[in-house]
């Protein structure tokens, strides 16, 4: 499934980009008006990748991976969403296992719900939970933290423990509700952080890999990071 | 796991180029704020902030191309402030490649801009920066800090306390505290000030002004401010981000 269609003529790409030697991954950073595309695109492009911000629904599909920003409000984040078919390409590419990666508002949409100022709003569902107000005694949580990987994560393969990520968000996962119980299909790797309560940090669930603070704007941890991303597409 | 202290590098940039004077006059250049950025972003810094003081808004380009060169190198978040107005302005800086936007005398003008911003971008984008000083005589608030405009050269009599809290209501995402008592003075950050806006508000609160020996950072945090905001000392070499950061966690507060 990892093909990639619309690539038939690999050797002419730059085999100039020094992190991913050979084919450069392709990545389309979804543009349906909700999020910092431009630092997730500089970012990406930083670690080697061949980025293209478009909403258009055959590229997105036919991407190695499909990164999916967002900053804002739960509700208007999930209206735009809608709006540019971004709920059916994420469904889509799900379905057929091609790599899908939320960051912030992007990762929090892929829950079921989210409440926002009393307000709630249907998420897409991917993973059960619900987005909620992060109670501590200073909020946004806004800067540096920590992140508690598990052993195996590969998202986080080649970060010390001690590594900070920058985050700036209100609103989180406090409870991973996916239990899987089928031996057969592997446990979601689930990565939590605390700021006045613990909170789910980042995911890697099959296809699906998603993370609360930004990559993009965590210097060179952030690096690390998307390109271990890269390196699984 | 604790959150960071943030060090922030404050630039003033004037056309393109960094400046700093004292006490906002007599300014002086202290180089390109590109390259300033990528030299901070390397060295150890949690974000960096640009302060436009372009004086024509007809040559806002130029913050635009610097924004927009400093966001292609620097990995870390981005504030720019300085002369936005509208939601316009902030969505021009924002595709630009900044991350968050300052705002200060038009929210004094018109505080509903606060609610605007907040509502179409998302309050995390949304720093609301508070020029305040210790009543001078013959004006009085209930906290003793007024709000100034005009570099601090005009007082305005609005509480800044009440105003930093107002700010946070109307969804302002953070609060940079700048005190232009201690503005350029180098003599330590206003702590006072600090106390007495941290215990108003629950949104995080980035102390500003004072700067000027490795001791004045700590108590800056020991007064509540979660991110420490420098320029000067930074610029001309006086301090680097790294023995700030060495200061701060020999007091006892967490790093990056």
């Amino acid at each position: 499934m990892s093909d990639n269609p619309t690539n038939p003529n690999p050797t002419n790409d730059n085999p100039t980009n020094p992190p991913n030697a050979g084919t450069p991954k392709k990545v389309v950073v979804f543009d349906y008006g909700f999020g910092n595309v431009r630092s997730a695109e500089r970012a990406l492009a930083h670690v080697g990748a061949q980025v293209e911000i478009t909403r258009d629904y055959d590229k997105a599909m036919a991407a190695d991976g499909l990164l999916v920003p967002g900053v804002g409000a739960f509700a208007a984040c999930m209206n735009g969403l809608r709006a540019a078919r971004g709920d059916w390409i994420v469904g889509r590419r799900l379905s057929g296992g091609r790599p899908v990666l939320g960051i912030c508002v992007g990762m929090q949409i892929l829950f079921g719900r989210g409440i926002e100022h009393g307000v709630e709003a249907e998420g897409l569902e991917e993973w059960p939970g619900t987005v909620e107000p992060l109670r501590a005694p200073v909020v946004p949580h806004m800067g540096w933290n920590t992140v508690k990987a598990p052993e195996d994560s590969r998202l986080f393969a080649g970060l010390d423990e001690g590594e900070r990520f920058y985050f700036v968000h209100s609103y989180a996962v406090r409870t991973w509700e996916l239990e899987v119980t089928n031996p057969h299909i592997p446990a979601p790797k689930v990565s939590w952080t605390t700021h006045g309560e613990p909170f789910v940090a980042a995911v890697e669930n099959g296809p699906l890999w998603a993370t609360q603070f930004h990559p993009e704007k965590s210097g060179d941890a952030g690096a690390r990071l998307l390109r271990n991303w890269l390196d699984t597409l | 796991m604790t959150l960071a202290v943030r060090v922030i590098p404050c630039l003033d940039v004037d056309n393109g180029r960094v400046v700093k004077g004292v006490n906002f006059q007599n300014l002086r250049d202290a180089g390109d704020p590109v390259e300033m950025a990528k030299v901070y972003g390397e060295e150890g810094a949690d974000e960096l902030t640009f302060l436009d003081i372009t004086a024509s808004s007809g040559d806002r380009e130029t913050t635009y191309d610097v924004v927009r060169r400093t966001a292609e190198q620097v990995f870390i978040p981005l504030t720019v402030g300085g002369g936005v107005r509208t939601p316009e302005d902030v969505d021009k800086l924002l595709r630009a490649g900044a991350d968050k936007v300052g705002v200060n005398t038009a929210a004094i003008a018109r505080p509903e801009l606060i609610r605007e911003i907040a509502e179409r971008f998302g309050s995390q984008v949304l720093v609301l920066s508070v020029d305040a000083r210790r009543c001078p005589e013959g004006t009085v608030t209930p906290s003793g800090y007024e709000v100034t405009t005009h570099g601090g050269r005009r007082g305005t009599g609005i509480d800044a306390v009440e105003w930093a809290h107002r700010a946070a209501e109307l969804g302002a995402g953070e609060i940079l505290l700048n005190s232009m008592d201690a503005d350029g003075t180098k003599d330590g950050y206003d702590t006072a000030m600090i106390e007495a806006v941290r215990k108003h508000v629950t949104i995080p609160v980035i102390a500003s002004g004072g700067a000027g020996k490795l001791a004045d950072f700590p108590p800056a945090i020991a007064a509540g401010a979660d991110a420490v905001l420098a320029a000067s000392v930074f610029h001309f070499g006086d301090l680097r981000i790294g023995q700030v950061k060495e200061a701060l966690r020999g007091a006892g507060h967490p790093v990056r």
